[in-house]
């Protein structure tokens, strides 16, 4: 019989641990959205300088573990006396704000690869005639190229958030109490893993699940022209063509 | 530099073996994550109901939530359940989960998940008429196994198990949580002794960027060769 008032309270010690969480995800996503934007536009652009930093900076990331990346920031830039006298020092010596700086490094270098694959998915013939037409330089990208490329990058972006979502835990190895840290420190206390582990493990999946529909919502809103026209206009079409 | 030197002043030797360490924690994972990921595949495919929802349960539970979870989950609960078992065959003593064994398994059920989703894709991508080719020739399943389906899903598969291995690699990262000294426990341990974090830390992050090169490039070698019989437009 499983224990409901163990159960009980150990939901509500993680609920706890959500807003932490949320902040996590939705600041190191939109910042690295804002990051992986114009690494994706360096790693297609003319100029092989501009290139070869965009490519070193994804090569960077995507090569090693996120883990390593959060204790460089945390710990390793301590050993910088620079640093540490430096204006940024308030913020990097926060495990919150070197999380978040993990982060949102670490989902630009992926969000770029996916936004570069969108990109180089939109077709030929839209940017010539958006050229013929007299387009070029941001206006082309403006209006052609980053709308069809970000429509086209949406499913793997979407699984880019669900792994973000998982990379939060990761914070809690820098003393941050999100969902896994609390989840951590029940487990620890009253050795009762599997009980916690449901718990926290059936939030997290329900949190991937929400996030899931949502972005399948946002895919259906964003490609009308990819669904059959509802009934009433092609009634009207097929009647035009009549007369 | 003397400080990543070989022997007793140094720790070149020291992240050299936690080197071999995360290496070896990778293969084994990603070997048990083959087994778990083949099993996942059939029982998708199985088209049995209760094996695909078993199958579905699986993969969508272990890739919607952290990994470092599953391990804190295994390292805590594996050595009750362990007990619970050998109690069960009859043996009443204490046994335990080491480190090694603890980041072997959490690591292969989470990756398992994953490769089902690789090795199932595989197996559809094999062109129907040929497994219908193959009945025809009166082929009994094993056979058509091995001579029709294996060959054609293990090069399809290659390029998904590929990124597979590369997740592998980097999740072994987590395993330091339970203390096995593989490349990021040991430069903890370095970090710690030396007050040099930066210096360990960027070591680390170069032998696993050495680890996943050297791993995409084998990846790279091992699609050109499955791919050598295929023509090319």
């Amino acid at each position: 019989m499983p224990d409901f008032a163990f159960l009980w309270q150990t939901l509500e010690k993680l609920v706890a641990g959500l807003p932490l969480l949320f902040q996590l995800v939705s600041i190191s996503l939109a910042a690295g959205f804002v990051l992986a934007v114009p690494v994706a536009l360096m790693r297609l652009s003319p100029v092989p300088p501009l290139r070869w930093i965009a490519s070193s900076y994804v090569f960077l990331f995507r090569g090693t573990p996120l883990l390593v990346q959060i204790f460089l920031i945390y710990y390793g830039l301590s050993q910088f006396v620079e640093i540490r006298g430096s204006a940024l020092w308030p913020f990097l010596r926060q495990p919150y704000w070197c999380a978040i700086l993990a982060l949102t490094l670490n989902t630009g270098a992926y969000g770029a690869e996916i936004i570069r694959g969108g990109i180089q998915s939109v077709p030929w013939g839209q940017v010539e005639a958006a050229r013929v037409c007299g387009m070029s330089g941001l206006l082309l990208l403006r209006r052609i190229i980053l709308p069809i490329a970000l429509r086209q990058a949406l499913p793997a972006y979407s699984s880019e958030m669900i792994l973000m979502v998982k990379a939060t835990s990761l914070a809690s190895t820098i003393t941050l109490l999100e969902l896994t840290g609390i989840a951590h420190k029940i487990i620890s206390e009253t050795y009762r893993a599997i009980e916690v582990f449901v718990v926290a493990g059936a939030i997290y999946l329900l949190i991937n699940f929400l996030l899931t529909r949502a972005m399948l919502a946002l895919e259906y809103w964003l490609s009308p022209h990819l669904r059959d026209a509802p009934a009433a206009a092609r009634a009207q079409e097929s009647a035009a063509l009549v007369h | 530099m003397g400080l990543l030197s070989w022997g007793d002043k140094g720790w070149g030797d020291e992240l050299a073996l936690a080197t071999l360490m995360t290496l070896a924690v990778a293969s084994c994972a990603f070997l048990l994550g083959l087994v778990f990921g083949s099993l996942g595949a059939t029982a998708k495919l199985s088209r049995i109901r209760p094996l695909v929802l078993l199958a579905d349960a699986y993969t969508t539970v272990l890739r919607g939530i952290p990994e470092l979870l599953v391990i804190y989950l295994l390292f805590f609960g594996g050595g009750g359940a362990l007990r619970f078992v050998v109690k069960m065959f009859g043996y009443d003593g204490y046994v335990e989960l080491n480190a090694f064994t603890t980041g072997v398994i959490a690591i292969g059920i989470v990756n398992g998940a994953y490769s089902t989703e690789a090795i199932r894709g595989a197996v559809l991508a094999v062109p129907k008429g040929q497994i219908e080719a193959a009945k025809a020739y009166g082929m009994p399943p094993w056979t058509m196994f091995r001579r029709i389906l294996a060959p054609q899903v293990l090069r399809y598969a290659l390029p998904s198990l590929g990124n597979v291995w590369q997740l592998c690699l980097k999740e072994t990262a987590l395993i330091s949580v339970t203390g096995l000294v593989e490349i990021m426990r040991q430069s903890t341990i370095g970090a710690g002794s030396t007050k040099q974090p930066f210096t360990f830390y960027a070591c680390a992050a170069v032998l696993y960027l050495v680890l996943t090169s050297l791993s995409s490039l084998g990846f790279a070698r091992a699609e050109r060769w499955a791919d050598r019989g295929v023509r090319r437009s």
